[in-house]
């Protein structure tokens, strides 16, 4: 059931590029990253795209298809019409370093600003001992494959540079809650994650949660529980105090 | 040119990797990490069971024992004992190192790491959360580099003083000054630019070879390269014809092909079938696990829930019976429509109990191949998952035959055998990830002067000749040549005539790959990249189809037709690779394998050792038997 279909796709390096036309074939089953592959192989060699595990599970290959944030190796060709052009671009929030690829330093910043899990200091490794239960909430959010697809789409810096100092994006402040929420960790993070991460830039239009390819309830399950918590904890330091003694 | 000095630069960021650079700097090291993708995508974030770790949570039976001659038995005794010994007696602790470092596991009713089933594994041992237990390793890892840079920032002001993440950049060649490791040569894929690492220890912790074959779980990293710089720089690699093809990948659309089906399906109920509605693993158990396994169905099925009183299903054999009993029904035309055979657990559990326990199953079926896992069966088949053989090393330090150089994780070589279990190499990243850092630091600490950089320029002359040639071959044809050749010839079933014939092609290969030719520029050229990765994957593909045509037996992971049988002579063996510093050819010698020692051996009952072992052999552990029971 092989098809020629049309492809266009950013190429250029650094701030210049544009939108060049491919024809390329498609086979059964096949995903855009196979076709990205199709191209590297037969007509643009050094067509530069990130990828790895062709799976859905490293997050290597975000891109935009037709305008919207998505991983190429989980968009089937079959979601579009053999007519439809498929307009293939870099993730815009992000500087471009050659056609699909750019340059994602950002985030990798934001996770070192974020302090780490800090333990108790009596609780020696193989004592740890939690319920599935209380696990489960950070286990959501450590499903995150670093797609950086919600940072890419989150309107606070997808259109606003100046605010890439002072927010951390959807998926560092999903990583405070998850280090809140974890049964053993004993850091304070409410204060910093409004005053130094941003969280009240939030206003909570879920475009994060609706582009994330692990279906993590980034804004329901993460944010507006941090903000609550936030909020609490402005009211009453014993609240804090007495939910963390008495998670244990 | 850029240049930078370290103490210990590690090749590789997946778990073996960023465990031995955090040893490192916890040794008060100045590392570096070099990785090929981003930091935080490396191989381990794809494995999906889990990690292997005695720590009796389950079942208070297990202890490091068990889990040794499991591993043993596993790799058909062909392993390095003392590395499946250090692996069984450290994994506990690696494992709950990682829950200290912000790790969370699924857990037990009693609030411990809880443990699953998995083929080989007498107790359930596999820690893990639900099927992406690699994603959970590899960021727990990453986070704990992080965690020491804030704490080098808090000191120094620098989150970068002691350890440093190179991501997206490519080593070439490991550069030598008198016989001992001086540092590597890389390119950044970026910008194309080229970068020198002044070191004195470098510990390679590159994964595998996957990518000379069609059908293979893994990505494109996968192209051999420590295993190929450590046999330039002068190191030997032993056990390359051992490869695992794990049994169940997806067979289907053509563009999925080889992508795993976790092993988990099968221990969490998961059933094989042929065309014919057959459970045919019970046709399969072969004689030296005769007594390990049921031998009806029933019996089995009663396994899940009641494993003191059943043995375990068939399914759960070690990976290379699954895969040589699935390729065989294909071949005898009991195959499902798509060529592979049918992997069923929709009959077995509820809806619920599948996507909570298998989500990332579901969600790959049903996003790619339109198959809805809780309602009808998966079809599967043989890929290329795995490589035992790799970069020969001492068990306590990672150290290789070059001073200076250390390897761990799946680029080493030994630990597994002929046949690595499910869940061992999470845990082998960790125990022997650990070992390496910190062989890498004693290595430098008793080091009287540094060895100087020398080979710069010819490496340099390397790398950019694809670039500067005006016309010549395709680097990915030579690639689709090299992957057809190795999947059909040197494959699950092997036999002399066909080997041969695949090392004609791989002698014409490597000529034509010396005049690739690459269009486009330095910076994230996907065409240059590939013509330098060709080198690699090309001397390892030599190294497995040189050793393949010479061992003459069939075990675990190598498996020859026209040798059907396991040869006991063969098993104190290992096919030791090595090449000079051109790869012109690779040259392989037979090198035998030290005797166990008499505490581990009798570790054994006879019985299951006069099964594998030589009448010589039998004789030592008699005496060592009648050594211990005097002693006690
Ligand atoms: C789909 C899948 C599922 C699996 N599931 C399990 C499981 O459940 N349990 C289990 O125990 N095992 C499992 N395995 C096996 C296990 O995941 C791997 O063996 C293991 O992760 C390898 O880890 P590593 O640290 O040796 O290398 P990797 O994690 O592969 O890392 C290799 C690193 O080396 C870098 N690198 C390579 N070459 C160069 C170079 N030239 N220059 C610079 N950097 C380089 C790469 O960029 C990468 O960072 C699975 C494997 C696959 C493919």
């Amino acid at each position: 059931m092989g098809y020629k279909a049309k492809f266009r796709v950013w190429r250029g390096e650094g701030g210049d590029g544009k939108l060049e036309d491919f024809t390329v074939e498609v086979n059964e089953g096949e995903v855009v990253l196979d076709v990205i592959h199709r191209l590297q192989a037969t007509q643009a060699p050094d067509l530069a795209v990130r990828w790895n595990c062709k799976a859905g599970k490293c997050g290597s290959c975000s891109m935009e298809i037709n305008g919207k944030p998505r991983l190429g190796c989980m968009t089937r060709m079959s979601t579009f019409e053999e007519a439809d052009t498929i307009t293939v671009t870099p993730m815009r929030t992000f500087p471009v370093i050659k056609d699909l690829v750019c340059d994602v330093s950002f985030n990798y910043q934001k996770a070192r600003e974020i302090p780490s899990f800090t333990p108790p200091a009596d609780v020696r490794p193989g004592e740890y001992r939690m319920q599935q239960i209380d696990v489960e909430r950070s286990q959501e959010f450590r499903k995150c494959i670093e797609c950086f697809m919600c940072n890419n789409v989150c309107h606070v810096i997808r259109d606003h540079e100046e605010n890439k100092t002072n927010f951390a994006g959807p998926r560092f402040l999903m990583r405070i809650a998850e280090l809140d929420m974890h049964p053993y960790d004993v850091a304070d993070r409410k204060d910093a994650a409004q005053e130094e991460h941003g969280l009240g830039y939030c206003n909570i239009t879920k475009c994060c949660t609706e582009v994330c390819p692990e279906h993590i309830k980034i804004t329901d399950n993460a944010l507006i529980p941090m903000k609550e918590r936030v909020v609490d904890r402005k009211y009453d330091p014993l609240v804090w105090l007495g939910n963390k003694i008495f998670r244990r | 040119m850029e240049r930078h000095e370290y103490d210990v630069v590690v090749i590789g960021a997946g778990g073996a990797g960023l465990r031995a650079a955090i040893e490192a700097r916890q040794q008060g090291k100045r590392t570096a990490i070099i990785c090929k993708s981003l930091f935080g995508k490396a191989h381990t974030v794809m494995a999906e069971g889990g990690a292997a770790a005695a720590m009796g949570n389950v079942n208070s039976d297990d202890n490091w024992m068990v889990h040794f001659r499991d591993t043993m038995r596993g790799g058909k005794f062909l392993n390095n004992w003392r590395m499946a010994e250090l692996h069984a007696k450290e994994a506990p602790d690696r494992v709950w190192e990682l829950e200290a470092w912000g790790a969370l596991f699924d857990r037990t009713k009693d609030g411990k790491i809880s443990q699953r089933n998995f083929g080989g594994h007498e107790y359930p041992r596999l820690a893990h959360v639900g099927d992406r237990t690699g994603l959970e390793m590899i960021r727990t890892l990453q986070q704990r580099v992080v965690a020491l840079q804030q704490e080098d920032f808090a000191v120094h002001g620098d989150y970068e003083a002691y350890i440093k993440v190179f991501a997206e950049c490519t080593v070439t060649r490991l550069l030598k000054d008198d016989g001992a490791i001086s540092g590597a040569f890389a390119y950044w894929r970026e910008t194309g630019k080229f970068i020198v690492f002044d070191a004195p220890a470098v510990v390679l912790a590159t994964g595998g070879i996957g990518k000379s074959y069609v059908v293979t779980s893994n990505s494109w990293e996968y192209t051999g390269d420590g295993h190929a710089l450590a046999l330039l720089a002068g190191a030997q690699l032993i056990n390359m014809e051992f490869i695992q093809f794990h049994p169940t990948g997806m067979v289907w659309p053509p563009s999925v092909r080889g992508i795993l089906v976790t092993e988990s399906v099968r221990g969490d109920g998961g059933v094989l079938r042929n065309s014919l509605g057959e459970r045919f693993m019970f046709n399969y158990v072969p004689d030296v696990f005769k007594d390990k396994y049921a031998t009806s169905e029933e019996e089995g099925d009663r396994w899940y829930t009641d494993q003191a009183n059943n043995r375990r299903p068939p399914e759960l054999l070690p990976r290379d019976e699954v895969a040589r009993a699935i390729n065989a029904e294909v071949k005898a035309g009991r195959g499902s429509p798509q060529g592979g055979v049918f992997l069923d657990v929709s009959s077995r559990l509820p809806a619920a109990e599948i996507i909570k326990r298998l989500p990332s199953m579901h969600h790959q079926f049903k996003e790619l191949a339109d198959v809805d896992i809780t309602k009808e069966p998966m079809q599967v088949g043989p890929t290329c998952h795995y490589i035992m053989g790799g970069v020969e090393v001492d068990a306590d330090t990672g150290a290789a035959s070059v001073p200076g150089l250390f390897a761990a994780g799946e680029v080493s070589g030994g630990m597994h055998g002929s046949n690595r279990l499910g869940g061992n190499s999470l845990s082998d990243l960790l125990v022997f990830g650990r070992r390496a850092g910190a062989g890498a630091s004693q290595y430098v600490d008793g080091l009287t002067r540094r060895p100087a950089v020398t080979g710069v320029e010819e490496a340099m002359a390397e790398a950019v000749a694809p670039l500067e040639r005006g016309g010549g071959e395709n680097p990915y044809e030579l690639h689709h040549e090299l992957q057809r050749t190795m999947n059909e010839l040197v494959g699950i079933i092997r036999k002399a005539g066909e080997v041969g014939d695949a090392l004609d092609v791989v002698e014409k290969l490597k000529e034509r790959a010396h005049n690739t030719a690459s269009t486009g520029g330095k910076i994230y050229n996907p065409g240059w990249h590939l013509a330098l990765d060709l080198r690699n994957m090309l001397l390892v593909s030599e190294c497995v189809a040189k050793a393949a045509l010479i061992r003459e037996e069939s075990r675990g992971g190598h498996t020859r037709d026209d040798y059907p049988g396991m040869s006991p002579d063969w098993r104190r063996k290992l096919l030791v690779c090595s090449a000079p510093p051109d790869g012109s050819e690779v040259t392989v010698v037979e090198k035998e394998q030290p005797s166990m020692r008499d505490d581990l051996i009798t570790l054994f009952d006879r019985g299951e050792l006069s099964k594998y072992v030589t009448e010589d052999e039998l004789a030592e552990y008699d005496a060592a038997l009648a050594a211990k029971k005097r002693e006690s």
